[in-house]
């Protein structure tokens, strides 16, 4: 069986961050296991523009940044293997691979690293009413179909959800002649980048519903249309509100769900706000020697954050692998989501594996303009910081000073809430 | 000219066709859509049925045991998955009790064997994840899960390697009788044969009424359904029933063969004979009822909804016989639930009349089982390994969410009677059937089917020829 210090699952962003990061941390050892036949995940198929301005200060598209990634993954001499999918991961850390050229085969990791992003949900997921016709597709998978093979689904589009896959695919395509009808969204926001909103509709004279829902699929072997309806403050369809709109194809942006099967599998603890696994400050799961970053960990909306959280795993998984384990005995800070936050990534902070600051990540539950967002350790009010805006789109940063952590260290529990105007 | 014209390729015409396959005859299906399985035997509970729940005397009560007990040899033989883990009626008032006797008394009337009442507290055991408002329930040993694609698929494979022909997108529109002959109608020509069998499902009325003059109306009863991920697959280990209480009639909470979660179905007649549309009504009646088996709903874990219409005729039996006033004219008809449990048993006896009718003989040559498709999940480790040493292609995963190969997928389109849809491969082989629904794989099965059938991936279809996927080329 072939030995590696780090085995990464998932040749995305992440995957691509973290090993880059664990070498440059002194582990030479790594290996990147990808199931598709490129490097760079989801990026590939996002040709447009508006990646990278916060880690190369330029506008980059999709394969341009996985490409920079794949470049440095090349120059460092770090091993991967594509076309090959991890099918579980033991307690062991054995990692079991299967691909075309060696059939099924196992690895021995001394500590993996899980970056394996996330997929769509469905249309089950939202149950909407009415036949299965053909023309319901997931935004994403459209995207992949346009952009990669060059085939479009369809010539009149309604759009589901105004994440910003969904708005992206709005303007895709217009631009390729298709016409859309409208994007509609339950909520009365967006749970898009607002940047997004402009570009992909406002531009392209593409309304946004909001307040509204797909009530029904009409069409029984390929869609005709949908029923729109308005929704109550429950996001409930209000009954008499119906509106039939004519359309050959649906695109679904409902939300994405980390992919995590073989994390459950292997017995790593998920946190049921993100679907993710509930990992210290340290990025480190319950299993010891098993760390997680990126969408597999929780939905980003921008690759940034996703490569800068995973630089922070690589880091971690390498300082692991020197000292041969992880000391997680010391005191456990537990951080807690309160009022008009849904989420933090990590749960927690290790007293005993503290070596940095601690970037704490979080998303707000409903959209603030002029909010402050509160950190109370225990009682003590930490920080008091104005957001001119929020909104549950947009993936929120806060960075808790090492030095401050220790200084508070009797804390049991450090709490993130907004502060509504 | 054929011995025998089969209508309807469900679980009916197959069974029928494969137990008459064993006999010297020419032998041909009509169904008209483009693929077996795609009427109610596609969109169902999946379930071998005890046979508690039919009125004993009836044809229902009789084929229902009959099919249960045929269904261990018949499932091995064919190579499907098929699992005895029982059933649980519940009860939720102390009042009720007594109704439990009775289905149990029904039960052993009708011949069903390793029939008992539990109490609360023995149910607790079994089931962990039923709500705490269940006080006693009927436990029944021989009800099972079944896979309904593929036990369609096997039926019609095995009759179709027995010599038994089929012809898709055939839909019979009239017949004419001719002295010795029966002249069937078809929108792809006439067929003739000595006889005729209708499997039609919902529509079997109006073919039967085209011949007879003793009218028969079915009135397509739908029941919709949600189909959760297998992560949820094991919140019940029992097929779980409801007794019916002042709310009407309970709903389902089941496992299935393949590891989901089913919760269905409702009871609703409708008038549209193609009405397998789900509505917002119904599906919100699921999951109200569901709250009285399950502790939680699981919300997050449905993949897809779905519905089925069974084939109720007003006179609320099977009726499988020759008709009266139409000699050589043999119906299958009325096959609403337990239609799949009793499809082996409806197989055999319908396949008997016709022998002694025709006077037919048994073949030496009759292939009784089926290799079926190789697939991998099914395999053990070892199993896997051994194929992949013969094909690489089945290790490569093109199906994430269900672990489908490529070799699977190409083994599935060039099988007998080979998938050619989208649909036609989900449920061979359960490319896109898992918890993403085929949006990662859609696009990969798309280029698959267009290279193997060499058609452009623009012609290839979700299920029927109206159901095109992909509408064109994007700008260069
Ligand atoms: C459709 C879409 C559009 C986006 N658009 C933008 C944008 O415009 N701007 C922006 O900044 N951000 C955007 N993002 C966000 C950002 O790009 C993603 O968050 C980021 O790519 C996530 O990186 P990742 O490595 O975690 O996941 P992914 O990029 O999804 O990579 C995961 C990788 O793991 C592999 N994998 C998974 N399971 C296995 C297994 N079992 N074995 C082997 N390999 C496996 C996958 O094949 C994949 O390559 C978008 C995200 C999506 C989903
Ligand atoms: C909601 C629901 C739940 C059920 N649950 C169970 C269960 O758990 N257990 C159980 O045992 N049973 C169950 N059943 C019953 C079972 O599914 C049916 O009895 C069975 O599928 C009927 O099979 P069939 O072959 O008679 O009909 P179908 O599967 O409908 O087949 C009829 C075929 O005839 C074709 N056809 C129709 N008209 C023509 C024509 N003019 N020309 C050519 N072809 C034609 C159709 O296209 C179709 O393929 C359930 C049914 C429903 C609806």
């Amino acid at each position: 069986m072939k030995e590696y210090d780090i085995v990464v699952i998932g040749g995305g962003p992440a995957g691509l961050a973290a090993a880059y990061s664990a070498k440059e941390n002194g582990i030479d050892n790594i290996l990147i296991i990808e199931r598709d036949n490129i490097l760079g995940g989801i990026l590939n198929q996002c040709i447009h523009n508006g990646f990278g301005l916060h880690v190369f200060k330029e506008e980059l598209t999709g394969p341009e940044y996985a490409e920079r990634y794949a470049n440095l993954v090349e120059e460092k001499n770090i091993e991967y293997i594509l076309n090959s999918m991890v099918l579980s991961v033991d307690e062991n850390k054995v990692v079991t691979v299967m691909n075309e050229e060696d059939g099924i085969f196992e690895i021995q990791a001394k500590a993996v690293i899980l970056a394996m992003g996330c997929r769509e949900r469905s249309r089950g997921a939202i149950n909407i009413p009415g036949y299965r016709p053909s023309g319901v597709f997931s935004a994403g998978m459209v995207q992949r179909l346009m952009n990669m093979e060059g085939y479009i689904p369809g010539k009149e589009v309604v759009i589901f959800g105004s994440g910003d896959i969904g708005l992206i695919m709005a303007r895709r395509m217009a631009l390729e002649g298709a016409k859309v009808k409208a994007v509609v969204e339950r909520k009365p926001y967006s749970s898009g980048l607002q940047r997004n909103i402009v570009q992909c509709l406002d531009d392209y004279d593409i309304p946004l519903l909001y307040q509204h829902t797909v009530s029904k699929v009409v069409g029984k072997d390929r869609m005709e249309g949908v029923v729109l309806s308005k929704v109550d403050d429950k996001k409930q369809a209000i009954p008499g509100t119906e509106e039939f709109v004519s359309c050959d194809t649906l695109l679904l942006s409902v939300g994405l769900i980390p992919e995590n099967e073989i994390s459950r599998d292997l017995g790593v603890k998920m946190n049921r706000k993100t679907s993710g696994p509930i990992v210290g400050e340290n990025l480190m799961t319950n299993v010891e020697g098993v760390f997680a970053c990126g969408n597999v960990l929780h939905v980003h909306d921008l690759v940034d954050h996703v490569t800068m959280e995973s630089n922070i795993a690589g880091k971690k998984a390498a300082e692991y692998i020197k000292m041969n384990k992880v000391d997680t005995s010391g005191k456990k800070i537990q951080l807690i989501p309160d009022k008009g936050v849904s989420y933090l990534v990590p749960d927690h902070i290790n007293l005993s594996t503290l070596s940095d600051d601690v970037t704490v990540r979080f998303r707000v539950t409903d959209v603030y303009e002029g909010a402050y967002v509160d950190v109370n350790f225990d009682d003590e009010l930490a920080i008091h910081r104005k957001k001119p805006f929020l909104a549950p789109g947009e993936m929120q940063e806060i960075k808790l000073k090492k030095d401050y952590i220790l200084e508070h260290q009797n804390t049991d529990n450090i709490t993130f809430k907004v502060e509504a105007k | 000219m054929y011995d025998v014209l089969i209508i309807g390729g469900g679980f009916s015409g197959s069974a029928i066709a494969r137990e008459l396959s064993k006999y010297n005859a020419k032998i041909a299906v009509l169904e008209k859509t483009e693929d077996i399985c795609e009427g109610t035997s596609k969109a169902n509970t999946a379930l071998a049925h005890g046979g508690f729940d039919a009125k004993p005397g009836t044809l229902k009560a009789k084929l229902n045991v009959q099919g249960n007990k045929m269904m261990d040899k018949l499932t091995k033989d064919l190579n499907i998955p098929f699992e005895r883990n029982g059933a649980l009626v519940l009860c939720f008032d102390e009042k009720d009790i007594p109704k439990l006797e009775e289905l149990k008394e029904r039960g052993e009337k009708n011949g069903v064997p390793g029939l008992s009442i539990i109490n609360q507290e023995e149910l607790r055991k079994l089931e962990p994840n039923i709500t705490d408002d269940a006080v006693a329930a009927l436990l029944c040993e021989s009800a099972g899960i079944i896979c309904t694609f593929t036990l369609n698929f096997a039926l019609a494979e095995n009759a179709y390697e027995n010599g038994v022909e089929f012809f898709f997108n055939t839909a019979v529109e009239g017949f004419t009788k001719k002295e010795d002959r029966w002249i069937v109608h078809t929108n792809n020509g006439d067929y003739e044969a000595k006889a005729v069998v209708n499997a039609a499902g919902v529509y079997a009325d109006e073919l039967h009424n085209m011949v007879s003059s003793k009218k028969h109306s079915i009135t397509p009863r739908r029941g919709q359904y949600f189909l959760m991920d297998k992560q949820v697959g094991d919140t019940v280990k029992r097929t779980v029933f409801q007794l019916p209480t002042k709310f009407g009639k309970g709903i389902v909470v089941t496992p299935t063969v393949d590891g989901n979660l089913l919760i269905g179905p409702t009871a609703e007649d409708i008038e549209d004979k193609e009405g397998v549309d789900t509505t917002k009504e119904g599906l919100d009646e699921i999951m109200e009822k569901s709250k009285m088996t399950l502790k939680s709903f699981p919300y997050g874990s449905v993949i897809t909804s779905f519905s089925g219409l069974r084939a109720h005729d007003e006179e609320d039996d099977f009726v499988v016989e020759e008709v009266e006033d139409a000699e050589y004219f043999f119906d299958a008809l009325g096959i609403e639930s337990p239609g799949l449990t009793s499809s082996p048993a409806i197989g055999l006896m319908m396949a008997n009349l016709i022998r002694d009718k025709l006077n037919l003989q048994e073949k030496d040559n009759f292939k009784e089982t089926r290799e079926g498709l190789p697939l991998t999940n099914r395999m053990t480790p070892e199993e896997h390994k051994a194929l992949i040493e013969k094909d690489s292609s089945f290790s490569k995963i093109i199906c994430r969410c269900e672990m489908i190969t490529e070799g699977e997928i190409v083994a599935a389109i060039h099988s007998p009677l080979g998938g050619k849809t989208l649909d036609g491969l989900k449920r061979r082989v359960r490319a896109g059937a898992g918890r993403c629904q085929g949006g990662f794989c859609s696009p990969k099965v798309i280029e698959i089917i267009s290279r193997e059938l060499n058609i452009p991936q623009e012609e290839v279809m979700k299920n029927n020829s109206n159901s095109k996927i992909i509408l064109g080329r994007t700008k260069e």
